[in-house]
């Protein structure tokens, strides 16, 4: 009954023998510190690690097969089961892809709107990231501080979009409601919770001897290491290098927002606490100038192209109802060519490679995920450190399945 | 399962063998409520988390809304001390040797809950990647459906379970012990 | 974008370059991959490889179409280079001794399309798994085309196997 399974992909390192001194541990598939889905098969000389050779895959769920088949709007959903702790800045992210390649520029409100969400779903995501990492090196109470505040930004975007989770909210041209009533009002709410949570946290953990011992030099990326494996982001960042899509080519709203790039010196585990720590500082910062700053007008452009007609006219009128049938049947027409767009995730550069061939459906949608990249970076910050060290590496790392595998 | 000579030399009360007798069948209802009791409130999950109901199993556990109460909060990460399984996100075929695995070293009484619609039926990713519903690999108790469930949701399930568990007819030791 | 890029592409590499949403793209034949990313990386500064990937052109030939993106940190500039592979031989220069991020990205590409890059010699599955037939994201794949890796159990509707009534 309980045979030795092969494993699904062929190990890098060979099994150890009795004489070699070396000992081959397997960690994962399902581990509750590799976030589920990913393997990293270790080779030890006692406590120290010689080599690690991390399996992704897992949870390859056919996203770009899947796109293949829907149109251009039908996707959405999919496209926010990427990351899915920020699965705003993926909507966001995909339809303005699209909205590059169909010419379309954005009303101010939605322009002020999706940057303000994409800074709220990265709180959440920062959020999500370090309370995992604290839980797994033994602060239970960090985590259910950071799991309360998570719930109220969870149930407030439901508030907005109907969902926790998961929220389809972007449209190809704007998005999917406006703001309800009391919305912004709940947001400085929960924007002061998020500065009594984060105190706390701060408070337990900044400045403690076992977590500085746990993190200080522990799984070190030099930024030429950083830059050569293609690492973006927080990872990025946390080596000192000051590259943010944000600050340096500005989309969105960010052109005229006031903010900083946290860095840090060593790029070990950290630093990347505190990068994301001070990137969540910044995103409340950011918020709170969004909401000063925000216009009112309409949230969907003018354009027949893409956005749905409303309802009243698709009733009244032979026009909108042909209108209609043909942008939920085929799917709106994205003229002939490709594009590459790239927003700051969370975790870094995401980037989408579509292809149109004119169609309603797309003929190839390609999403350049921040995770996967890192996990062909992880195996440095890994080699040359301690067994109990791959958990908190790890988990600083911020690998989010979806993404990692799509 | 049970050979018949085995049976008859082995002289534990199992019920299906012994005479029926109204004293007996009280003690036998009795002892499954107590067992039922027992079990049902003190289910230790095994969270297979794959994906992103794997964030409402995180909000489901912590402290709004707190699977503790009904003591099935505290995980045991080895199948071999835990009892519930929770498939919480999508199997892909990748995965499925190590979800039946994990299963298998599980030992009796154990349950499976289908947490999220990705587990109940594959969800919609209807490709060459995603196993149609875990159902598929191995026996599901109880399916929560949701992309992701809300919270609520998984609790109402946890409840609906419990029940399930109180109800069942507890075989302390089998005939082949 | 950087002043002069698609001056200074066109006359260095010999190319087609053309600008597609304001990033400039390079169109080369496979046999001149190394050279051409050899002075990307050397002499004009792209030191960060974003991502590789493939389109599957069925019904033209060449059918395969290699995509490469490209990051400058010291300006913030990016850039596509492409090339054409064909269906009976798709095999083209690997960048994995150029830049460490192309080892995964190029077993992705090799699930995915089935294309080979010399000079990788670790093309093990990433995305899916040993024993797999095919690659999905060619269009001639069936989507719905599933290879299990467990039997699958005969669905019981009601209870369960082993132990319980």
């Amino acid at each position: 009954m309980n045979l030795p399974i092969a494993n699904p992909v062929r190990s890098a390192i060979a099994p150890s023998r009795e004489d070699d001194g070396r000992l081959v541990v397997n960690i994962g598939p399902s581990h509750p510190a590799t976030h589920g889905t990913v393997q990293i098969i270790t080779e030890l000389d006692g406590e120290k690690v010689l080599r690690a050779d991390v399996h992704c895959g897992y949870l390859h769920r056919g996203f770009e097969k899947e796109c293949e088949a829907h149109t251009w709007h039908n996707l959405i959903p999919y496209v926010d089961r990427l990351n899915y702790c920020s699965a705003l800045i993926n909507d966001f992210a995909y339809c303005g892809a699209v909205e590059t390649m169909m010419g379309i520029e954005l009303t101010p409100r939605t322009r002020m709107l999706r940057t303000l969400l994409s800074e709220y779903s990265r709180i959440a995501d920062h959020v999500t990231c370090i309370a995992a990492g604290l839980m797994e090196l033994g602060a239970m109470t960090a985590f259910l501080y950071l799991m309360t505040l998570r719930d109220y930004i969870y149930e407030h975007l439901a508030d907005l979009t109907g969902a926790r989770v998961t929220y389809s909210y972007g449209r190809i041209g704007g998005l999917a409601r406006d703001l309800p009533a009391g919305w912004l009002k709940r947001l400085e709410e929960v924007l002061d919770e998020y500065e009594t949570y984060i105190g706390r946290i701060h408070g337990l953990v900044d400045r403690n001897r076992i977590f500085i011992d746990r993190m200080r030099r522990v799984g070190v990326l030099t930024p030429a290491q950083a830059i050569q494996y293609g690492c973006t982001g927080p990872i990025l960042r946390s080596t000192g290098i000051a590259r943010d899509i944000r600050k340096d080519t500005p989309y969105l709203a960010y052109a005229d927002l006031d903010f900083e790039v946290p860095t840090g010196i060593l790029g070990d585990n950290y630093d990347r606490y505190v990068v994301r720590m001070r990137e969540m500082d910044e995103s409340v910062h950011m918020i709170r100038q969004c909401v000063d700053l925000l216009p009112d007008g309409p949230i969907n452009v003018d354009d027949p192209r893409c956005v749905l007609p409303e309802k009243t006219l698709v009733y009244r009128e032979i026009e909108s109802l042909i209108n209609h049938f043909k942008l939920i049947i085929d799917g709106p027409r994205v003229p002939a060519g490709e594009v590459y767009y790239a927003q700051e995730g969370a975790n870094g550069e995401l980037g989408f490679y579509l292809v149109s061939t004119g169609d309603g459906q797309p003929w190839r949608v390609h999403c350049r995920a921040p995770s996967f990249v890192h996990m062909g970076a992880t195996h440095l910050m890994l080699q040359g450190g301690q067994l109990a060290d791959v958990v908190p590496t790890f988990g600083s790392v911020n690998m989010i399945g979806g993404e990692c595998d799509r | 399962m049970n050979s018949p000579d085995r049976r008859a030399t082995i002289p534990i009360a199992n019920a299906g063998t012994q005479p029926k007798d109204p004293v007996f069948d009280v003690f036998t209802t009795k002892k499954d409520e107590v067992v039922g009791w027992a079990r049902k409130f003190s289910l230790f999950p095994y969270p297979f988390v794959t994906a992103c109901c794997g964030m409402e199993f995180m909000s489901v556990s912590s402290t709004i809304y707190d699977t503790d109460r009904f003591g099935a909060a505290l995980p045991r990460f080895t199948p071999r001390q835990s009892d519930l399984m929770m498939v919480v996100g999508t199997i892909t075929h990748k995965q499925a040797p190590v979800l039946k695995r994990i299963y298998e070293q599980m030992c009796e009484p154990k349950w499976v809950m289908a947490f999220g619609v990705c587990a109940t039926s594959g969800g919609f990713y209807d490709n060459y990647a995603v196993v149609q519903g875990i159902d598929k690999l191995i026996p599901v108790d109880i399916y929560v459906p949701g992309c992701p469930p809300r919270p609520e949701m998984v609790i109402d399930a946890i409840m609906q379970l419990q029940d399930r568990i109180a109800r069942e007819h507890h075989v302390i030791l089998k005939g082949d012990f | 974008m950087r002043d002069g890029l698609v001056e200074l592409l066109d006359s260095r590499l010999r190319s087609r370059t053309w600008l597609s949403h304001g990033m400039p793209v390079v169109e080369i034949d496979a046999a001149r991959v190394s050279e051409v990313v050899r002075v990307l990386r050397d002499e004009l500064g792209f030191d960060m490889l974003l991502d590789v990937t493939a389109v599957d052109w069925i019904g033209q030939r060449p059918r395969f179409e290699v995509v490469w993106h490209f990051f400058a940190t010291r300006d913030c500039q990016r850039l596509r280079l492409k090339t054409r592979v064909p269906e009976d031989d798709p095999e083209v220069d690997s960048l994995v001794s150029w830049y460490g991020a192309a080892a995964f990205m190029e077993r992705e590409c090799h699930d995915m399309f089935g294309i080979r890059f010399r000079g990788n010699a670790d093309l093990r599955p990433i995305l899916l798994y040993e024993g797999f037939v095919g690659h999905p994201l060619r269009k001639d794949y069936d989507k719905h085309h599933e290879q299990p890796l467990v039997p699958y159990r005969d669905a019981v509707p009601a209870g369960r196997q082993g132990g319980q009534s």
